[in-house]
């Protein structure tokens, strides 16, 4: 068969392929908006949910979601940049790096049902914290952990090594360089890592479950003493996600329009979600025509 | 094929107190390979000297070890001395961040940060805790200045200097390198990646960079080596065969093997 046959045959597959790929995940999209966003309205996604009638809606879920997201960011973020910029600055080839490298790939296919578990055992009964915020940024840290140090990692890799040659020639330290010069210019792509792994957190249900629970208690918004169990600034009380309201809902749902307030929960997982993954590419673009050019 | 006696050796020497720079036996060894072969060489202050040899011979390496651009390198190791003002720079108790603000280098690839042209003049300075804008204006200045970069960017100062083309790229490196005020300035290959007129506008540069810096150079182009050098030094296989002045090393090299890897009958 003729080069230029052959090419097009093999063209035409994989076009074919990338055509099915995008059909399945445009319809799958449009279902779920279509079914959901017209239960969606400005008192669905403010007020509280409700336990036996319908017309509840799922402010304090959304808020939970956003808080635990904060929390955990918090948590999670210095610990990959630490371990990241370790990986790829410091660490010697060898046994150990070898070591912990095959940790993060092993920890990052645990299942989060797994990490979900493991975290009820360790932060909800051995360290007492109960089902809380805390416990649920615990689990989701380690959930998320070792793909944000990947990324982390993978960023500063991606930095050219004339970039360090450069700082070192000038008498900058190794630590000077890598937080002045390396960071910087790895930085658009760490936080588009970031905002990336915010977008799984913050969809994220089976680690949740049995460590930040399964009730959503209500809020008050003019306690701001952060031990308090109302209060929303509060990492002790139990909080449940929007993601976990949709599995609680659908599983265990007790009110009449379990399947209006799922659709709906899921329609704006859903629209947070793609606001997190373009706002992604977005500041990542800012970030560095901002750091590239002018001071 | 010639055979070449690779035991000869021509190597010049200087009065002490015209040196810039001193190797004593100096050996890098990467794993178990051994690139540098214990080389004695001295250099002269305020000349260009080029380093030349075919690939692999290690002249890179032996730049790189100059400044110590090797302890980057998990596997490199280098023994012997390096003598600068007297000091032994290649000591295990020397502060190699301070030393390299004594040694700079410019490398074969222009890799200026990405930062604004005026941030990678003035980043070290930075980092030292100088703040004064008159002062670090004034650097950005006369660093630009002496890489004959000033007339064509003093009013992109704030722009990134990834806006400029590679040779304006590669000067703005020199003049980043040059605003510490270095004594020796170590380049390697820094034409390579350069159009014929940005090499030439390089040449200049160099030039005029000798009166106040000792210039080591690593090149792999001949004429640029006979153009714009004062004494040139040949390599092979780790070992510095023949060093001389630019002159002789071109039209009357002592060495068989130098002359006709010069004229590019082997290398």
């Amino acid at each position: 068969m003729p080069a230029k046959k052959v090419d097009q045959i093999a063209t035409g597959i994989l076009y074919t392929i990338a055509v099915i790929i995008v059909a399945i995940l445009a319809s799958l999209l449009c279902y779920i908006l279509f079914r959901g966003l017209p239960h969606v309205s400005w008192s669905f996604l403010t007020s509280k949910s409700s336990s036996y009638q319908a017309g509840g809606g799922i402010g304090i879920q959304l808020y939970n979601s956003f808080f635990l997201l904060v929390v955990t960011l918090l948590i999670s973020v210095p610990l990959s940049m630490g371990a990241g910029v370790y990986l790829s600055e410091y660490a010697k080839k060898g046994r150990l790096t070898n070591f912990v490298r095959t940790c993060i790939e092993i920890l990052s296919s645990l299942p989060s049902v797994v990490v979900g578990l493991f975290g009820y055992l360790i932060f909800v009964v051995q360290f007492q914290y109960g089902f809380s915020i805390i416990s649920g940024a615990l689990a989701l840290t380690v959930f998320n952990l070792p793909q944000m140090t990947r990324s982390v990692e993978d960023s500063l890799r991606n930095v050219h090594h004339t970039q360090r040659e450069a700082g070192l020639a000038l008498g900058i330290s190794r630590w000077e360089t890598v937080l002045h010069v390396v960071i910087p210019e790895a930085l658009p792509s760490i936080v588009t890592g970031i905002v990336l792994a915010s977008g799984r957190i913050f969809g994220e249900a089976a680690a949740l479950i049995y460590t930040a629970g399964q009730s959503a208690p209500a809020l008050d918004w003019g306690n701001w003493n952060p031990l308090s169990v109302t209060s929303p600034i509060s990492i002790f009380r139990q909080a449940e996600t929007l993601a976990v309201h949709i599995w609680k809902v659908n599983s265990e749902g007790t009110i009449p329009d379990a399947t209006m307030v799922s659709a709906g929960s899921a329609a704006v997982l859903l629209v947070v979600i793609l606001i997190f993954n373009l706002s992604a590419r977005y500041i990542g673009k800012k970030l560095h025509q901002k750091l590239t050019s002018a001071a | 094929m010639t055979e070449y006696n690779w035991n000869e050796r021509h190597i010049i020497t200087f009065p002490q107190e015209k040196l810039a720079l001193e190797t004593k036996d100096l050996h890098v060894y990467y794993g178990q390979k051994e690139a540098i072969k214990g080389i004695d060489m001295q250099f002269e202050k305020n000349k260009i000297t080029a380093l030349i040899g075919p690939s692999g011979c290690g002249k890179s390496t032996f730049l790189r070890s100059l400044n110590r651009m090797n302890d980057t390198i998990d596997i490199a190791k280098v023994t012997g001395q390096i003598l600068y003002e007297g000091i032994d720079v290649n000591a295990d108790n020397i502060n190699v961040y301070e030393m390299r603000k004594h040694i700079g280098m410019v490398f074969q690839r222009p890799n200026p940060f990405a930062k604004s042209i005026y941030k990678n003049i003035t980043f070290a300075y930075e980092r030292a805790g100088v703040k004064d804008k008159q002062v670090l204006d004034e650097i950005v200045e006369t660093s630009l200045k002496q890489a004959a970069l000033w007339d064509q960017v003093k009013d992109d100062l704030h722009k990134s200097a990834f806006t400029l083309s590679g040779g304006q790229q590669q000067r703005l490196c020199i003049a980043r390198a040059i605003a510490v005020k270095p004594d020796i300035l170590l380049m390697d290959e820094p034409a390579s990646a350069l159009d014929p007129i940005a090499t030439m506008q390089l040449e200049e540069t160099m030039f005029e960079l000798k009166k106040d810096y000792s210039i080591i150079i690593v090149t792999h182009n001949m004429q640029q080596a006979a153009r714009a050098s004062d004494y040139t030094a040949f390599f092979y296989l780790g070992d510095l065969i023949e060093y001389d002045k630019t002159n002789t090393i071109f039209q009357n090299a002592k060495l068989q093997s130098t002359s006709d890897y010069v004229s590019g009958h082997f290398g």
